[in-house]
């Protein structure tokens, strides 16, 4: 009985004094997050407004669905949705492959000198900004300068009468492999280390039983290595509607003439802020993408829990 | 043969792919390797290209001449380069320093399994991740309300705590420090904020060191910001002067009425030459790359702490 009360009073004393500090602590956090990131939640509003910025946020008029009924109505929303959504499938499906490949031929190399060397410049990709890329890519594609054309002039004597910023068939294509070409390394290296973590037993056991190479990487590596691919593939489903901006925006130097295949949600929404100055159909734009995107993370967020209930977020 | 002397791997030993293949992977990694360097090799050498060279030939691999006039430019004349450089490092280094402490502060907070308030403290970072305003609230927000155009603080504010991060550094906490140990710490009196300091920082340094390193390369390259919200030349960052540089030569050149009026030549002499953007870039670039290799294991850590929740 002595011993309980002691410990109800100690219980009672930390309450105070020690949560206090628990409640400091996070107070700087809570209230960067109080204003910058649920305030702005409240902001939404103008998606239903007509903004007039003279009454402000407060007088302007609410006008329904209106802003939506507009976004919807124009070729726009379809395509910058399907822009959108397109090519983030196509990123996660072609660096997953390439990731995975380049992982597997790398744990096979003789030299481990050589293999990290080359690790090393892989990724290197992955710590250029979005405008060095946009200069690099330039570099190449410039009308003026490229190296592209003046390759082409040198060796084919050909000179390309459109210019590349105007092509719009290259760049799909083009926005895949520069992604690639940024993403691809950073992966490897992920699937690497999941791959020197396999036991050594199973492949020994394998070549006992008489399993070529190819054989061993298909049933032993790759079943080891699709469980975090599969993790790392639901994670990236909640983010489909978000895009990189500097890939989209900067690299292509923000052409027109590319629209059709450039603009993405991110992007347009900059540009109805920006360019346009429409804020109610910007915001509309962007309600439009988190509420996709907050149904995507919660939906990814249950398979998760279906497969590997350990990795799920909450 | 006569005798070979191997390796004493086990690759070498037991279960590796032949020497043909070796030599086949080798190669082709290589020349990946080759081909993935390349395009940043183009643009160092067009940074040490003449004017002359890139008038006559273009973009190349091989200009007719080499020299550093660019950089003699640069550090010559350019005031702006200086500034932008003073910028962007003051933004990378306190916007680090204090996201870290404010992310970590609040990390260690929901890493306390006994707190009568974890759960709210919790879930209302949680949300976060899964909504947001988006750019159009947050700017008017920034701009209106908070004032903050123009200012060094839509540097450091906005992005002081991400949630992403706080659950990264909330699971090396928990997966680094047993909870004995802070009972210990209790009932030996400390307080929480001691606890903190004595015990949480210094055993979690690579979980700091990890999100630092990630802060520290996306505040150097984030361009985005200041192209959004920073007229005054002195307070533009590196990337974004790059992004404006660019966007001024290209709108000049592709408008052929302005290239062939004398105002435009006029105006077009005054921009940087491409030699000299280059060079920018090179400069702006050049930390970032002499730094990562030393720091790959941090990055790769980061990324699969990242995907796998403790």
């Amino acid at each position: 009985m002595k011993v309980q009360s002691a410990q109800s009073k100690k219980k009672r004393r930390r309450l105070t004094g020690d949560d206090f500090i628990l409640h400091a602590m996070a107070l700087p956090g809570f209230l960067a997050l109080l204003i910058f990131s649920y305030i702005p939640m409240f902001g939404l509003i103008m998606a239903f407004q007509n903004m007039d910025f003279s009454k402000g946020i407060f007088g302007s008029p609410l006008i329904g669905l209106k802003n939506f009924e507009f976004l919807f109505r124009t070729q726009d929303a379809w395509r910058i949705t399907r822009n959108t959504v397109c090519y983030n499938v196509a990123f996660i499906v072609v660096n997953m492959f390439l990731a995975i490949l380049l992982a597997l031929l790398l744990s096979e190399m003789y030299s481990k000198f050589l293999a990290k060397t080359v690790q090393t410049i892989f990724i290197m990709p992955y710590f250029l900004s979005a405008t060095v890329v946009s200069i690099i890519v330039f570099a190449f594609l410039s009308p003026t300068n490229g190296f592209v054309n003046k390759m082409l002039v040198q060796y084919f004597g050909w000179a390309p009468r459109h210019n590349w910023y105007s092509n719009i068939s290259i760049w799909p294509g083009l926005f895949v492999l520069i992604n690639a070409w940024k993403g691809v390394g950073y992966s490897a290296i992920v699937y690497l280390a999941s791959i020197s973590g396999i036991s050594q037993e199973y492949y020994e056991a394998a070549m006992l039983d008489g399993a070529s190479k190819f054989q061993q990487a298909r049933f032993i590596t790759i079943p080891h290595l699709r469980a975090m691919a599969t993790i790392l593939l639901i994670m990236n489903v909640g983010s489909i509607f978000r895009s990189d901006f500097g890939l989209f925006y900067s690299v292509t130097q923000n052409s027109g003439r590319l629209y059709p295949v450039s603009d993405v949600i991110d992007t347009y929404i900059y540009r109805a802020l920006t360019t346009l100055n429409n804020t109610g159909m910007a915001t509309a734009a962007g309600l439009y993408q988190s509420v996709v995107g907050c149904i995507m993370v919660i939906l990814s967020n249950k398979v998760v829990t279906m497969i590997e209930p350990d990795n799920a977020l909450f | 043969m006569a005798v070979r002397v191997e390796k004493s791997t086990w690759r070498n030993r037991f279960n590796s792919v032949s020497p043909g293949w070796n030599a086949v992977i080798s190669i082709a990694m290589i020349i990946i390797a080759i081909l993935t360097i390349a395009p940043v090799v183009l643009v160092f050498i067009i940074s040490f290209s003449t004017s002359y060279s890139i008038a006559q030939k273009g973009y190349s691999y091989f200009p007719i001449e080499l020299s550093i006039e660019a950089y003699k430019l640069l550090f010559k004349g350019g005031s702006q380069i200086v500034d932008s450089y003073i910028c962007t490092i003051f933004y990378t280094v306190a916007g680090t320093v204090m996201s870290l402490f404010v992310m970590s502060m609040y990390a260690f907070v929901l890493s306390q399994k006994s707190f009568h308030a974890k759960k709210f403290y919790t879930y209302f970072i949680f949300f976060t991740m899964l909504f947001s305003g988006g750019l159009v609230p947050s700017y008017i927000l920034n701009v209106r309300y908070l004032r903050l155009y123009d200012t060094i603080w839509i540097f450091l504010l906005p992005s002081l705590i991400s949630a992403y991060n706080v659950i990264i550094l909330r699971t090396f906490i928990n997966s680094s420090i047993p909870d004995a140990l802070f009972d210990a710490a209790r009932i030996d009196g400390a307080s929480n904020f001691r606890i903190y300091v004595q015990i949480v920082l210094p055993l979690f340094k690579a979980g700091l060191a990890t999100i630092g390193l990630f802060q520290v390369v996306g505040r150097w390259n984030n361009w985005f910001t200041g192209m959004l919200y920073i007229e005054n030349p002195k307070l533009i960052p590196l990337q974004t002067m790059l992004q404006s540089i660019q966007r001024n030569i290209e709108f000049i050149k592709q408008n052929s009425e302005l290239m062939n009026s004398r105002e435009g030549q006029e105006l077009l002499a005054s921009m940087p030459t491409e030699s000299t953007q280059m060079a920018i870039l090179v400069v702006s670039v050049l930390p970032i790359l002499f730094a990562y290799p030393f720091f790959q294991r941090y990055f790769i850590h980061g990324l699969t702490i990242g995907s796998v929740k403790g």
